[in-house]
C-alpha cells in the first residue's frame, strides 16, 4: 500500500484470527492489529483526527500550543502530529507512568507536566483543566469529550472492520475515553443486526485501587451506555495472562490492556460455545509491548512473578 | 454446587479476613443468602430493598452483573464471583472508567 506521507498512513491496520485463542471452529477471535498505525498505537486515529477537525474549523491555527491530559498513547500520537505540523505541545500526565512513555513523548517534542499519582488519570484531566483555565489561548482536544475522538472510530476502524468480517458477531475493547466503543459501536449498530459491543475494563489491585479512590469518579463526556451490550471489569493477573499467552501462543507482542480485551473477548466466545453458537469476535490491539517491556513482564519465569512485577503500576 | 467469590476489603471483617469464600445458589441473590448464613451481616452490605446496592458492583466471571440480570443472574458450578465497592460520588459504573489513554 502506497502513501503519500507518514500521516496519510493511520490506520487499515491487519485483522488477524487466532487460530490457538480461539475457543472452537465455529467461535473464533479476531485481533484488530492497532500497534500497526506510525506511532505503534490505536490513538493515531482519533488524534489526527481531532487535530484535523479542529484545524478545520478554525480552533487550530497556526503557532498554537496544544494541551492535553494523557497517561502516554493519545499524548504520543498528538506529538508526532503537532511535530510534523509546526504546533507546542504540553501533555499532563501521572506521575507514576512509565519511563518509556516520558522518554516518547519528550522524542516528539512535547513538553511534560507531571501531576500526582494518585488519581491516576483523573487527576491528570482535572490538572489540565485548571491549566486550561489559566491559558485560555492554548488548545485542549480533550479526548475524553471530543465527540472527533469517536467520530474517528465510527469514519474508519468501524468500517474497516465491517468490510474484513462481515459475519462480525462481538466487537470488544478496552474503556478508557470509551472513544473506541462508542464509535466503533455505534457504526455496527446501524448495521449489523444483534452485534453485541462489549468493554473490558482494568481492575487494579488494592494499592492502586486505593489510591484511585481518593478520587471521584470520572464518567468521560464520550460515554454512552447504551451503546455497550456489557462490561467485562479485567483484573491484573488475567490481564498480564492473557498477554503472556497472545505472545507465546499466538506471536503478538502487544501492551497490557490488550490482554485484558483479550481475556473479555474469551470471556463472550466462552458463552457462545456453552449456548452452542457460533461467533466471530473481533477485539483491539491497542498497542504493543515496547512501552512495558521495563515492568519484566514478558520475559519473567512465571505469571505469578510476572503479576508482582506489574504490582501497583497503572497497566491500562 | 461451589461458587468462588472475592471479597473486597472493606467487607472482609465479615469473612474473617478471607480473600476468597465458597458459597452456593441458582441465583446471586440464592448465593447471598447462602453467604449471610457463615458470614452474618455480609448481606445487608450488597443488598437493599432486594436489589443490588448503587455502590456494590458484581462480576460473574469478570462480567457485570448490572449487564447480565442483576441480582437473579443464574450461577452455575466453578462460576467465579467478584465484588467490589464503586467509588463513592460515581454513578456506579464509573469505577476505573479511566483507563491510561
Amino acid at each position: 500500500m502506497r502513501y503519500d506521507s507518514p500521516l496519510a498512513a493511520v490506520g487499515n491496520t491487519p485483522l488477524v484470527r487466532l487460530p490457538h485463542l480461539s475457543p472452537s471452529e465455529d467461535v473464533r477471535i479476531w485481533a484488530k492489529l492497532e500497534d500497526r498505525n506510525p506511532t505503534g498505537s490505536v490513538k493515531d486515529r482519533p488524534a489526527l483526527h481531532m487535530i484535523e477537525q479542529a484545524e478545520k474549523d478554525g480552533r487550530l491555527t497556526p503557532g498554537c500550543t496544544i494541551l492535553e491530559p494523557t497517561s502516554g498513547n493519545t499524548g504520543i500520537s498528538l506529538a508526532m502530529a503537532a511535530r510534523l505540523k509546526g504546533y507546542r505541545i504540553v501533555c499532563v500526565m501521572p506521575e507514576n507512568t512509565s519511563s518509556e512513555r516520558r522518554e516518547l513523548l519528550t522524542m516528539w517534542g512535547a513538553e511534560i507536566i507531571s501531576s500526582p499519582a494518585a488519581g491516576g488519570s483523573n487527576t491528570a484531566v482535572r490538572v489540565a483543566k485548571e491549566l486550561s483555565a489559566d491559558h485560555p489561548d492554548w488548545v485542549m482536544l480533550y479526548q475524553y469529550g471530543n465527540p472527533d475522538n469517536a467520530g474517528a472510530h465510527y469514519a474508519t476502524t468501524g468500517p474497516e472492520i465491517l468490510a474484513d468480517l462481515p459475519s462480525i458477531t462481538h466487537f470488544v475493547a478496552g474503556l478508557g475515553t470509551t472513544g473506541t466503543l462508542m464509535g466503533v459501536g455505534r457504526y455496527l449498530r446501524e448495521r449489523v443486526p444483534d452485534v453485541r459491543i462489549v468493554a473490558a475494563e482494568p481492575r487494579y489491585d488494592d494499592l492502586v485501587y486505593g489510591l484511585r479512590n481518593l478520587d471521584e469518579g470520572f464518567v468521560p463526556e464520550l460515554y454512552e451506555e447504551s451503546v455497550l451490550t456489557t462490561r467485562f471489569s479485567v483484573g491484573s493477573v488475567d490481564a498480564v495472562t492473557r498477554t503472556r499467552e497472545l505472545l507465546q501462543q499466538e506471536g503478538i507482542f502487544a501492551g497490557v490492556s490488550t490482554g485484558a480485551a483479550l481475556h473479555a473477548a474469551i470471556g463472550v466466545g466462552r458463552k457462545a460455545v456453552k449456548a452452542g453458537e457460533s461467533a466471530d469476535i473481533v477485539f483491539v490491539v491497542a498497542d504493543g509491548g515496547w512501552k512495558y517491556l521495563s515492568t519484566g513482564i514478558y520475559t519473567a519465569e512465571t505469571t505469578e512473578a510476572a503479576v508482582e512485577a506489574l504490582q501497583g503500576q497503572l497497566w491500562a | 454446587m461451589a461458587i468462588e467469590v472475592r471479597i473486597p476489603t472493606i467487607l472482609r471483617t465479615y469473612t474473617d479476613g478471607e480473600k476468597t469464600v465458597e458459597g452456593n445458589g441458582a441465583t446471586l441473590d440464592e448465593l447471598f443468602a447462602d453467604l449471610e448464613s457463615r458470614h452474618a451481616g455480609v448481606r445487608e452490605r450488597l443488598v437493599e430493598d432486594g436489589k443490588l446496592r448503587r455502590f456494590v458492583n458484581v462480576y460473574l466471571n469478570d462480567e457485570d452483573v448490572r449487564f447480565l440480570d442483576g441480582i437473579s443472574t443464574e450461577l452455575a458450578d466453578g462460576d467465579s464471583v467478584t465484588i467490589l465497592p464503586a467509588v463513592a460520588g460515581g454513578s456506579g459504573t464509573a469505577m476505573g472508567i479511566t483507563g491510561r489513554r
